[in-house]
């Protein structure tokens, strides 16, 4: 057992290290959830590809290093510590794209990956409905056989990025006979600008319209946009679910930089040891550690030929609360300014905290609740038995 | 990097685990808590068979060590079975002395304790040394001072009757100066990580106890595992202890290395290990009810141990403390 960095990685760390500290904008991009800041967040997208940092992990023909997941890892821990700003593209490049690679044709990989990479295409996903939250199998649109396609219909709601994005990937009932909910949806891709497809943004707790209510009114879909058969729609959307829940959509380096950064704030407000407000920083301190202790035992096991599954559920309640409990210790520490919103003048660190603050209170509710998650982990990893939601 | 434990570690682990099990850990907890230290002696010759005490020991004192990550795995595995008397103290001497550099008492204690022979406690920092009454030496460590006393005050009864702190009485000075705190500062820090080592197997047996039971109790004719609000708070007791382990071994490894950010690590660890395994106490008494408050069901030896432990060899807000040192 060993918690060394190799030559190679640490090279690859070093040379990731100084690329951010030529590129990373001096000032935060404006804020992602407006049109300004989508758009600069999207010429930030494409200034990474241009030099192959922006999906590292993937491999070299789609704009890829072919980097190990260790790499990764790593690189994300740069990221963080450098400031740099939040990934517009996070949902097609750790949503998306596991799947594709998985399920999808080379067809698809060769026409979907390449603009992914390089934030021409912004995705946002389209899993909830009004009457499906938790429960997303008793989904209702639906998605009807037509000549060369499908041609889908309902309502998606919640829908992540999807007020500035470009498309839009989910799931629709193809089949309503199927004898179990599970069965008989499929997974599909769509332009949000299509015809049949009317956007209407909404505003998330702050007003800013992060996410969208998505109306299909018979928006045509080609069969090249469908990934893996008709019907195994679940199965293929939950083969990478471990994805949002676990590692690759809230990576350790996050939680390890923003650690820090309350520490740096702690000590700049005169922090003291043996206070409440100090023993949170500290457990701030240990929660972001154990995280990414927790991501180098993963990495190892799946270097050794094991697999990610449930213990995703654990890693998400774990992120999670983390992250809500550190920001809500940096609104306390800075006591009259903690609450200034993140657009005004004064608001320490250009409203960083307020921000992540915000940001940080739907981290238990999406990627499955964090109630869907224990029951998860009670019944898959502790093998109790099953029950009522 | 390679952050898992290798065949051989894990082969130890399953070895000991299987040791332990047969060993009837609850009889000799009992007894050690009656004052009764027979059982509990032969199980500690019985360690040392398996090579636990000689991980403590440098390999020219008869030992095998210091070998911080194995002493962690074997300290997983005493708290999994509640095993009773110094243990944590007798290791952290090994390492004291060791560190110490006094060729005498090395030579007098070390091999002993590496073969199992000499039970030993410490007291540095605290009033009481642990379990003194069954020690056949205890080193007492005030500033930079260490003395040698197997005289004690009476036996003080404790929330784990298990654990019977007693004051370390008079003893001579074995040595003195710099040399001594800063052996003294390496004892606790290996005392701190075998302890929360201890939290983390006493946790995890709290929660397998735990899960076991409600898969079988029974209430409104379903078994009460089934409902949210139990599986909910196992869920939480998973998650503190699965986030715990991690920190410990690699606290383990900062020790092994002699790493500038070891006693950051070694606090980290504690903070966790210490909070989860009081968690799952908490967890295996509510979720026993009734039957969990109860003494006579061994389930109790592991419940009153959770609270002593968390506190010992550094408190959650001590190692908080030492975390924000940096």
């Amino acid at each position: 057992m060993d918690l060394d960095i190799a030559p190679a990685d640490e090279a690859f760390r070093a040379e990731a290290r100084g690329w951010l500290a030529a590129h990373v904008p001096a000032v935060p991009l404006p804020s992602l959830e407006t049109a300004e800041g989508f758009a600069a967040h999207r010429e930030w997208e494409r200034r990474l590809a241009a030099d192959r940092w922006s999906v590292v992990s993937w491999p070299r023909e789609h704009g890829g290093r072919d980097a190990s997941l260790l790499q990764w890892l790593l690189f994300e821990e740069e990221y963080y510590a450098a400031g740099a700003p939040g990934r517009v593209g996070q949902n097609g490049i750790h949503l998306l794209a596991p799947t594709l690679f998985e399920h999808g044709t080379d067809e698809q990989r060769a026409r979907i990956l390449g603009p992914m990479a390089r934030g021409e295409v912004v995705w946002a996903q389209a899993w909830s409905e009004p009457e499906s939250g938790s429960d997303l199998a008793s989904l209702r649109s639906t998605a009807v056989r037509t000549a060369g396609g499908w041609l889908l219909n309902g309502q998606k709601t919640w829908s992540s990025r999807a007020a500035f994005a470009d498309r839009a990937f989910g799931l629709f009932r193809s089949d309503p006979d199927a004898a179990r909910p599970h069965q008989g949806l499929s997974y599909l891709m769509f332009p949000l600008d299509a015809p049949g497809v009317t956007v209407r943004p909404l505003g998330r707790l702050d007003g800013k319209p992060a996410f969208a209510e998505v109306f299909l009114d018979d928006a045509f879909v080609p069969d090249a946009d469908l990934i893996g058969a008709p019907g195994q729609g679940w199965q293929v959307a939950m083969s990478t679910a471990g994805n949002e829940r676990g590692l690759t959509l809230r990576s350790p380096g996050r939680f390890t930089a923003a650690a820090g950064r309350l520490a740096a704030l702690w000590r700049e407000t005169g922090g003291t040891a043996g206070t409440a407000l100090g023993e949170r920083v500290a457990d701030a301190l240990i929660g972001a550690r154990a995280y990414q202790l927790f991501g180098y035992a993963q990495v190892s096991r799946l270097a050794a030929g094991g697999a990610v599954g449930t213990e995703s559920s654990l890693t998400k309640v774990f992120w999670s609360e983390l992250d809500l409990a550190l920001h809500e210790t940096a609104l306390d520490l800075l006591g009259p300014y903690g609450t200034l919103a993140d657009d005004a003048d004064e608001a320490p660190a250009h409203g960083s905290w307020a921000d992540g603050y915000t940001f940080a209170l739907a981290g238990p509710i999406y990627a499955g609740t964090n109630e869907i998650q224990r029951d998860l982990i009670a019944e898959r990893l502790l093998g109790l038995p099953k029950g009522r939601r | 990097m390679r952050f898992l434990l290798t065949a051989e570690q894990r082969e130890f682990v399953r070895s000991l685990d299987g040791m332990l099990t047969a060993s009837g850990t609850p009889a000799v907890a009992r007894a050690w808590a009656a004052g009764e230290q027979k059982p509990g002696r032969e199980l500690w010759a019985r360690l040392a068979a398996t090579g636990v005490c000689a991980l403590a020991v440098p390999e020219r004192y008869g030992g095998s060590g210091l070998l911080p990550v194995e002493l962690a795995l074997a300290f997983v595995e005493l708290g999994r079975h509640a095993v009773p008397g110094p243990l944590a103290e007798t290791v952290a001497a090994a390492a004291f002395l060791e560190r110490l550099g006094e060729d005498a008492p090395a030579e007098a204690w070390l091999p002993r304790i590496a073969a199992g022979e000499a039970v030993v406690s410490l007291c540095a920092g605290g009033p009481y040394a642990l379990d003194a009454d069954a020690a056949d030496a205890v080193f007492v460590i005030e500033s930079d001072t260490v003395r040698r006393t197997d005289t004690h005050g009476p036996v003080q009864s404790s929330l784990d009757p298990a654990r019977r702190p007693a004051r370390p009485l008079g003893g001579g000075v074995l040595a003195e100066g710099p040399a001594v705190t800063a052996a003294a500062a390496h004892a606790v820090e290996v005392a701190r990580l075998v302890t929360a080592a201890q939290c983390l197997g006493l946790g995890r047996a709290l929660l397998a106890a735990t899960v076991s039971h409600v898969k079988q109790r029974t209430q409104f004719q379903v078994a009460i595992g089934s409902f949210q609000a139990v599986k909910h708070r196992l869920a939480n007791t998973l998650i503190g202890l699965e986030f715990a382990q991690p920190l410990v071994y690699a606290a383990a490894l900062a020790v092994a290395a002699g790493a500038p950010s070891a006693g950051r690590e070694v606090a980290a660890a504690k903070v966790a290990a210490g909070e989860a395994g009081c968690a799952a106490a908490r967890t295996a008494l509510q979720l026993h009810g009734a039957l969990g408050y109860t003494d006579e069901p061994d389930l109790s030896l592991w419940i009153r141990k959770a609270r002593p432990l968390r506190d010992a060899w550094g408190t959650p807000a001590d190692c908080r403390a030492r975390v924000l040192t940096g």
